[in-house]
C-alpha cells in the first residue's frame, strides 16, 4: 500500500458508488493487459483514475445521511486496533474491571500520542470474524464501562489526560448486560465523568451508537470523523418504531440530523476531523494522521487551561445543550459581558491576565 | 399459543397500557380479576386482589405522594423548540406533541415543584407517561437539572419519580446529551452533599435508567415494575432466546443489585419521609 492507500477490492464498493467500481475494473483491465501484452497504457490509466478523483469528489461532497452511515460501518474502515497501532505509541493494555471481567469491546491503556501521554479508552469492533466475535461486534458490556472507568480514575490520580475513540452500535443488549446493571454502568461512567479532573477529548472514528457510544462519550471535547455518525438510535430501530417499517432508514438517517456536518451546525460536537478523499476506508494513515492532529492540538489547549476552570466550562457546555434558543443567547450575552468586564478590570488594575474565551 | 404470547408481552409493552377503560368495572391484567373500579382508585391504583401497581399519571402520583395541596408547581409551561425540526411519516414532531398535549392535558413528560412529604420539605420531579411515553427530550432534561437546582439553593432533598420509555428520538442528539447532562447535574449536587432519593415505577428504560434514574443515593423500586437498559423486545429480537420469568422487574433489579429496597405504593410516603429524617440530622 503505497502513500497509504487501502486496497479497496471489487465487493468493498457502497452501493452509491457503481461508477466508482466501474472506473476500477477499467483501470484493472488496462493494468493486466499491459502487464500481459507489454502495451504501455498509464496515460489511459492516469486519465482514468482523474476522473475517479472527480467523481470520488462530486460524491462525497454530497452524501446522504444514509449513505454517510453505509461509510461509517464499511467493513475496511480503519477500527481501534489501527489507532492504536499508527497513533499510539508504546501502548500499554490494561485489562479488567476488577470486578466481573475483561470486555474486548473496549480498550483501554497507556501510551503516547504525539508528545502526550495519555489513557486510551477505545470501543474495538475487531477486523475478522474471529475477532468480531471476541469484540462482540463493538458492543460493550456492564463490565466494558466499568473498566473504562476504573482505568479513568487511576489516569485522574497520576493526571494523565483521557482520549476516547467511539465506534459502536450500541451497548450490548442482552440478559447478562441487564443482570450486571448495562443502566447504571453507563449512567456512573455519565456521572463520573463529569467531574473527571484531568482533560478528556472525545473522538467518534465510526458509530456513535446511542448511550452505548455516550458511556464513554463525556468529555471537554468531541470531535466527530466527517463520515462517522453519532445518534440517539440507530436509523434502523427509528425506522422501525416511528415510520413502522424497518427499511425506511433513509428517511429516519435524514430526519436524525447523525452526520457530523448536522451535529457542528446544531452545536452538539466540537468539531468534524476531515477523512481522506472517498471516506476513511480509501486511507487509513491519513485518516488516522488527521484524527492525531487533532487530539494533540486539542489536549494542548486543554491542559493550558485550569482543572477547576476546565471542569466548569465542561459542565456549563452540557448545561446549554437543549435549554431553549433564547436562554442559550441569554447565558451567552452574559457571559461575553462577564468576560468584558473581566478585562476591562484586568486592564484598569493593570494585571496582563485576561480571562480565556469559554 | 398465539393468544398466549400476545398476553405475555403486553405485560412487558412500553406503550400506554390501556389498562384503565372507562366504566364502573375493570380487569386486572395480572390476576384477570374483575375490579370495581372506584375500589381499585380508592386502593391507590393498586390491585386490592394482587396489589398490581397500575401505571399512574403524574398529576394522580404527585397526589399520592405529597401532603395534601403542598405541590407548588415550577416551570409548567415548559415546551420544546423541536430541535431538529423533527418530521416524520407525514407528520411532525410538533404535531405529535400537540395530540398527545390534548390526549393527556400535559405539557411535557416531567413535572417539577416544591413539596412536602409528611411535612418534610423536597424537590419533587415526577415523570408523565402519557406524554410520548414518557421519554426524555430537552424539556425533561431542563426541568430535571432546574430540579436539581433548586434542591441545592434551598438545601432540600430530591425525590425523582421515574416513569419513562428512555430518550426522545425526535430530538435526536440533543435528547441523548440529556443524559449526560442530567447525569452531571446529579453528581454535583451530590458532591455538595443533597440528597437524591430516586423511585423508579413501571415502565424505567433506555436513557432514563442509564441516566440520572441509576444515580439516587437510594434507589426504590415500586413492585412489578419493569426497569432496564434494553427493551425487552429488541433484547429478545437481537440474542433470538426467549427471556427468563421475571426478567427487569423490580424484584429482578433488587436480586441483581441495583434498587435498595422496593416499596408498596400505599407505604412510599412513609418510607421516604423516613429517609430523609435518616440524612438529616
Ligand atoms: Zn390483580
Amino acid at each position: 500500500m503505497p502513500d497509504g492507500h487501502n486496497n479497496i477490492n471489487s465487493g468493498d464498493h457502497l452501493e452509491f458508488e457503481e461508477k466508482i467500481a466501474d472506473l476500477d475494473r477499467q483501470m484493472g483491465e488496462l493494468r493486466k493487459l499491459s502487464s500481459t501484452k507489454g502495451i504501455d497504457y498509464s496515460a489511459e490509466i492516469r486519465k482514468l483514475r482523474q476522473k475517479q478523483v472527480a467523481e470520488l469528489k462530486r460524491i462525497y461532497s454530497n452524501l446522504a445521511a444514509w449513505q454517510t452511515v453505509q461509510v461509517a460501518r464499511h467493513p475496511k474502515r480503519p477500527i481501534l486496533s489501527d489507532y492504536l497501532n499508527l497513533m499510539v505509541k508504546d501502548f500499554r493494555e490494561l485489562h479488567g474491571d476488577k470486578c466481573h471481567g475483561d470486555d474486548r469491546a473496549i480498550v483501554t491503556g497507556l501510551g503516547h500520542i504525539g508528545r502526550e501521554k495519555v489513557l486510551v479508552v477505545g470501543q474495538n469492533k475487531g477486523r475478522n470474524t474471529k475477532e468480531k466475535v471476541t469484540c462482540n461486534f463493538g458492543c460493550p458490556n456492564p463490565e466494558g464501562y466499568r473498566k473504562a472507568l476504573a482505568k479513568m480514575k487511576f489516569a485522574e490520580k497520576f493526571k494523565i489526560p483521557v482520549v476516547t475513540l467511539i465506534d459502536t452500535p450500541g451497548a450490548h443488549p442482552g440478559i447478562g448486560a441487564e443482570e450486571r446493571g448495562q443502566a447504571q454502568a453507563i449512567a456512573a461512567n455519565l456521572a463520573r465523568m463529569s467531574l473527571l479532573r484531568v482533560p478528556i477529548v472525545c473522538v467518534v472514528i465510526g458509530e456513535g451508537g446511542s448511550g452505548g457510544a455516550l458511556g464513554i462519550g463525556v468529555g471537554d471535547r468531541l470531535a466527530v470523523l466527517e463520515f462517522a455518525y453519532y445518534s440517539v438510535i440507530s436509523p434502523e430501530g427509528c425506522a422501525a418504531i416511528l415510520w413502522r417499517d424497518g427499511s425506511q432508514a433513509p428517511a429516519a438517517a435524514e430526519a436524525l440530523k447523525l452526520t457530523a456536518r448536522h451535529l457542528l451546525k446544531l452545536e452538539l460536537i466540537d468539531a468534524v476531523i476531515p477523512e481522506p478523499l472517498g471516506g476513511a476506508h480509501r486511507n487509513i494513515h491519513d485518516t488516522v494522521y488527521n484524527v492525531e492532529k487533532y487530539i494533540v492540538r486539542t489536549l494542548r489547549d486543554l491542559k493550558r487551561t485550569k482543572i477547576e476552570n476546565l471542569l466548569e466550562n465542561r459542565y456549563r457546555k452540557l448545561r446549554l445543550i437543549g435549554s431553549s434558543p433564547t436562554e442559550k443567547l441569554r447565558r451567552r450575552t452574559q457571559a461575553g459581558r462577564e468576560r468584558i468586564k473581566a478585562a476591562v478590570e484586568a486592564v484598569t488594575s493593570k494585571t496582563k491576565k485576561i480571562p480565556a474565551k469559554v | 399459543m398465539a393468544e398466549q404470547t400476545k398476553s405475555k408481552w403486553n405485560g412487558f409493552s412500553l406503550r400506554p397500557r390501556k389498562e384503565m377503560p372507562e366504566g364502573l368495572w375493570m380487569r386486572c391484567p395480572k390476576c384477570e380479576h374483575m375490579l370495581y373500579r372506584s375500589a381499585v382508585e380508592k386502593n391507590l391504583n393498586v390491585c386490592p386482589e394482587c396489589s398490581h401497581h397500575f401505571r399512574i399519571e403524574a398529576a394522580t402520583r404527585i397526589n399520592y405522594l405529597v401532603d395534601e395541596g403542598s405541590f407548588q408547581e415550577t416551570l409548567p409551561d415548559m415546551t420544546t423548540h423541536d430541535p431538529l425540526g423533527f418530521k416524520f411519516r407525514g407528520t411532525t414532531y410538533k404535531q405529535r406533541l400537540k395530540a398527545d398535549e390534548k390526549k393527556s392535558g400535559a405539557t411535557e413528560a416531567m413535572r417539577i415543584g416544591k413539596a412536602f412529604i409528611m411535612g418534610r420539605g423536597i424537590i419533587l420531579a415526577v415523570m408523565e407517561p402519557n406524554f410520548l411515553m414518557g421519554s426524555m427530550g430537552c424539556v425533561v432534561g431542563e426541568k430535571l437539572c432546574a430540579a436539581v437546582d433548586m434542591a441545592a439553593e434551598q438545601k432540600l432533598p430530591l425525590v425523582v419519580v421515574s416513569c419513562s420509555g428512555g430518550a426522545r428520538m425526535h430530538e435526536g442528539v440533543v435528547s441523548l446529551a440529556q443524559m449526560a447532562k442530567t447525569s452531571a447535574a446529579v453528581a454535583r449536587f451530590g458532591q455538595a452533599g443533597g440528597l437524591f432519593i430516586s423511585v423508579l415505577t413501571d415502565p424505567t428504560t433506555g436513557g432514563v435508567t442509564a441516566s440520572f434514574a441509576m444515580l439516587g443515593d437510594c434507589t426504590i423500586a415500586e413492585p412489578g415494575a419493569l426497569i432496564g437498559f434494553a427493551g425487552p423486545r429488541t433484547i429478545a429480537e437481537t440474542i433470538k432466546v426467549e427471556l427468563p420469568e421475571g426478567f427487569q422487574t423490580a424484584e429482578f433489579m433488587l436480586e441483581h443489585g441495583f434498587v435498595d429496597m422496593i416499596v408498596h405504593r400505599k407505604n412510599l410516603r412513609n418510607e421516604i419521609a423516613r429517609l430523609i429524617d435518616y440524612c438529616q440530622t
